[in-house]
């Protein structure tokens, strides 16, 4: 069939915008009139091939129980400014003091009562760029809806990391959180964010990079089983920079993560890598949409995803190399370990090249663990579950060295061992 | 396949490619046009035109309701608008759906009686509707091979078949040969068993349109266990202005058979667009081999991007039976828009799917071509090769799909696109779509982009060569995987086109 052009959209939730001051309220109408614009995601649009958007659109959060087991402390070892949001709220009890030499942490909260802001020329800004040529009018929602979040002005070098701490407790919640990010010349921060966050969760993370910045963002979602998440990362990359994202999902029944970075500056580099594991009715969806719009640009996109029991990997990337990036350094991998039957890797990785002089590559497989390995393995006395487990934790290596920190990196080749276990039994 | 060979980045000069590029004065060679007294279908597009082509075919009574139902779905359907091509909007009321020379009114009993005009246009495009030893579409080709080979042509100029050749000695190795129209009115049960069964009449918008106006193509049945004596091959020939072209070829291999096919087309050079909409649909049933070429070179439009050939297109193939094996190879070098993606369903178990394509877009040429390998079967096979070449202001994208279903166990892909880009004004774009549903297959997908590689053109230019010839000749090794795949007859004359389509593109 000729791909029918649908413009008949699902209606827009039609929610009340939150009260603000003057220049929030103009971010949250223009977001408002965005989505109204493209309506919401359907399955029928291309970008959503992969992926069902209905638990993602539904009027009610879908019901999501707490996970059951211990829950190791995450980066425990390293010092850090830890924020934490209970099902989408903030909690000043269990977060620290937010004060921090060379950073100014606000609330979003506290902000969007003012009538002015720094955080007027970013909000929702790098989010509105984010819509062309694909629209996200989930983030679009998340910028008219958010009520809470974090404002950081980095001005010199962070002395610690900041942690983003989101702890799911009702089964029934539906968070949503915009954080903004702004990144002075020559300035560096750390971000972690880690927890389940919510039944579901749409979040929107807006980094903006000036000259010769550098943010490290460290992810990891879980463990829950059944909680949904829509998130967004839109960056923006002057001259210089550096931008490196790194993600580890683990269970969640929906979880799809965009990452939209344009690199605008010269001799910029992104790098955003992704490690996922599950089991039955694991949905994991990274869309990651690259733009090159300077000379000498570097970008990298790492993904493995290790599935089972029914689980589903997907993974669209795209490169888009414009007129005039010249010398562009492209790369992208996407890779899926299918432990049984059941599980299924649909991806969708693409390059858009309007510049002559680039180096622009993608590769992607999917199978079964290497049975002649394993056979090498066992052939060596090593019993066959740990043989297969050391085959997967090498296969997720190759994203989790995309993290440059070593103790960081060990951290969470830990987490998978403690996932690897857990399924061992 | 010695002439292929040769073509290798290596030291010392590829004479072959050189000498095309300098041979070769005007970058398109078959622009010209017949002159020819020519009867028209009233133009537009209605139940009456439908009717009319069937009548012009003598078609029986189910053929014509077939068309009738085509037509009336595709007025519901609209046109794609995914692919990455950019073009006005064709007005389907302002076309010719049917013309065909005033000679050709009471169909020749043999190419004997066929109007010396046709015959001569086919002389001049290198494709002599002669029965002898020729060579198709290889002009100069050098040393004669060691054994002469037959190629039986069926000629189509515009709406209609002039002559098809060899059709008695291929009758003699039970093998059929024909036009479509021939073969719907001779062989109604295997055109009613097959046709549409691979393409359904509501596959996509063009195929749609072409099920309701298709005017002629080429029909093939091979018996089981036949090996086709002699290549077979269509040469497609637009010449009538304002005329779109719709045929339709279907190919049966029985059981055990094999046959390789290859297809030719050009179009003289005019300022405004034709459009062309094709379908091709090859059976393969058990242990059958189809092998399927074509050398694309419809007129592409001039430097400023006008005119051409719009070049819609569905081609596919059903891997029906178990260990069947079809090959799609094309060299894509002409038309001004190209929207074509041959593809494997591969139902059989142990089927294999091939696709070996090079796509050169120049001037204002858009391609958005690839291919789909459906693995139904177990252990089944597929291996794409694209390689994607675009210069001027053009843009090319390979856009594919390789699905796995949860019953095609044990089977594997492998898929590697290739595109390099000539220049700072041009586009070269991969989409490919990867569905795995089963873990014990495997799929791997490599893809690259890159401009010629300075250090070879370099050498080149040290050994004397201007730099068109040392860009020819590094495409050309760039290339090689895929004119390895051609038959001898098309990997001649596809090497030269390689060269001809970028001339131009350097400096």
């Amino acid at each position: 069939m000729a791909a029918p052009q649908s413009k008949e959209r699902a209606p827009v939730d039609a929610r009340p915008l939150p009260e603000g001051g003057a220049w929030i309220t103009a971010a949250r109408q223009a977001a408002q009139a965005r989505l109204a614009g493209v309506g919401l995601p359907q399955r029928r649009d291309e970008y959503w091939k992969f992926t069902r958007p209905d638990d993602l659109i539904a009027p009610e959060a879908p019901r999501a129980v707490l996970f059951g087991g211990d829950v190791p402390e995450v980066f425990g070892t390293v010092d850090r400014v830890r924020i934490v949001f209970v099902d989408g709220v903030f909690d000043a009890g269990a977060s620290d003091d937010l004060a921090l030499e060379g950073v100014r942490i606000e609330r979003l909260a506290e902000a969007a009562a003012q009538d002015i802001h720094w955080a007027r020329d970013l909000y929702g800004a790098l989010e509105a760029r984010g819509q062309a040529p694909v629209a996200r009018p989930l983030a679009a929602l998340n910028t008219a809806q958010a009520r809470d979040g974090v404002l950081i002005h980095v001005t010199g070098r962070a002395s610690k990391p900041v942690h983003l701490v989101y702890v799911h407790a009702s089964e029934t919640s539906d968070a949503i959180l915009h954080h903004c990010i702004r990144l002075d010349e020559g300035a560096e921060l750390t971000l972690f964010e880690t927890g389940p966050a919510a039944a579901r969760f749409n979040k929107v993370l807006e980094v903006d990079l000036a000259e010769r910045a550098r943010f490290d963002h460290l992810r990891i979602q879980g463990p829950d089983h059944e909680r949904r998440a829509i998130t967004h990362v839109f960056a923006r990359l002057a001259r210089e920079t550096v931008f490196k994202s790194f993600t580890l999902a683990v269970n969640g029944v929906l979880t799809r993560n965009e990452c939209v970075i344009e690199i605008a500056g010269d001799d910029a580099s992104a790098h955003v890598a992704g490690a996922a594991i599950g089991g039955a009715n694991f949905h994991h969806d990274d869309t990651v949409f690259i733009t090159h719009d300077a000379e000498r640009g570097e970008s990298r996109q790492v993904f493995k995803k290790v599935l089972s029991n029914g689980a589903t990997g997907v993974f669209q990337g795209k490169i888009l190399v414009k007129p005039g990036a010249q010398k562009t350094d492209g790369y992208q991998i996407s890779q899926a370990l299918l432990l049984d039957e059941d599980s299924q890797f649909l991806a969708k990785p693409e390059l858009e090249i309007y510049a002559d002089d680039v180096a622009c590559s993608h590769g992607s497989t999917s199978g079964a663990i290497d049975e002649d390995a394993l056979y090498y393995l066992r052939a060596r006395g090593i019993p066959r579950p740990i043989a297969a487990d050391l085959m997967v934790m090498s296969f997720l290596a190759e994203a989790v060295a995309e993290i440059e920190d070593e103790q960081l990196r060990e951290e969470i080749m830990g987490h998978f061992e403690a996932w690897l276990e857990r399924r061992r039994g | 396949m010695s002439a292929v060979d040769e073509v290798q980045v290596r030291e010392g000069v590829d004479r072959e490619t050189v000498e095309a590029v300098q041979q070769v004065g005007s970058a398109y060679k078959h622009g010209w046009e017949t002159e020819i007294e020519m009867e028209f279908a009233p133009m537009g597009l209605n139940e009456d035109i439908v009717r009319l082509i069937s009548a012009r075919n003598e078609e029986p009574e189910w053929m014509t309701e077939w068309r009738l139902g085509a037509y009336r779905r595709w007025l519901e359907m609209r046109e794609p608008d995914w692919a990455m091509v950019d073009y006005p909007k064709i007005d389907f009321q302002k076309q010719y759906y049917y013309a065909r020379p005033k000679s050709m009114e009471n169909k020749p009993k043999s190419l004997d009686e066929v109007d010396p005009k046709l015959l001569e246009t086919y002389e001049k495009l290198g494709i002599p509707l002669r029965e002898q030893m020729i060579l198709a579409g290889v002009e100069g080709a050098g040393e004669a091979p060691a054994e002469a080979r037959k190629v039986a042509v069926d000629a189509v100029f515009d709406s209609v078949s002039v002559g098809t050749t060899f059709q008695a000695e291929l009758k003699k190795a039970g093998v059929i040969f024909c036009s479509i129209s021939e073969a719907i009115r001779e062989h109604p049960e295997l055109v009613r068993k097959y046709l549409g069964s691979v393409v359904p009449v509501s596959d996509n918008f063009y195929a749609t349109l072409n099920s309701a106006v298709f005017s002629d193509g080429s029909f093939v049945y091979v018996p089981p266990g036949v090996r086709c004596p002699m290549e077979l091959s269509t040469y497609f020939r637009i010449n009538a202005e304002n005329t779109g072209q719709f045929e339709r070829t279907l190919i049966i291999a029985d059981k055990g058979a094999y046959v390789s096919y290859l297809e030719g087309c050009t179009a003289p050079q005019r300022d405004t667009s034709q459009l062309h909409a094709a379908v091709v649909e090859l059976v393969a049933l058990e242990d059958a081999e189809i092998k399927y070429s074509t050398v694309q070179n419809w007129y592409p439009g001039d430097e400023e991007g006008r005119g051409g050939i719009y070049n819609f297109v569905t081609k596919r193939a059903d891997c029906r039976g178990d260990r069947s094996k079809v090959m799609w190879t094309q060299v894509e070098t002409g038309s001004a828009v190209t929207w074509k993606y041959p593809s494997c369903i591969l139902r059989g178990d142990g089927a294999q799917g091939e696709f070996y394509s090079i796509a050169i877009t120049n001037n204002y040429q858009q391609a958005d071509t690839g291919t789909k390998m459906v693995h139904l079967g177990r252990n089944t096979r597929s291996r794409i090769v694209s390689k994607g070449i675009s210069a001027g202001h053009a843009q090319n994208t390979y856009r594919g799909l390789v699905s796995m279903h949860p019953r095609a166990k044990n089977s594997r892909n492998y898929t590697q696109c290739d595109s390099l880009l000539i220049g700072d004004k041009c586009g070269a774009h991969t989409v490919p779509y990867i569905e795995v549903k089963n873990n014990s297959s495997r799929v791997e997908h490599e893809a690259t982009t890159s401009k010629v590689d300075d250090d070879q053109l370099f050498y080149c230019r040290a050994r004397g060569m201007d730099e068109e010839e040392a860009v020819a000749l590094v495409v050309n090794g760039f290339c090689r995987e895929v004119l390895q795949a051609l038959p001898m007859e098309f990997a001649m004359e596809a090497q030269q086109l390689v060269a001809i389509s970028l001339e131009g593109s350097v400096g």
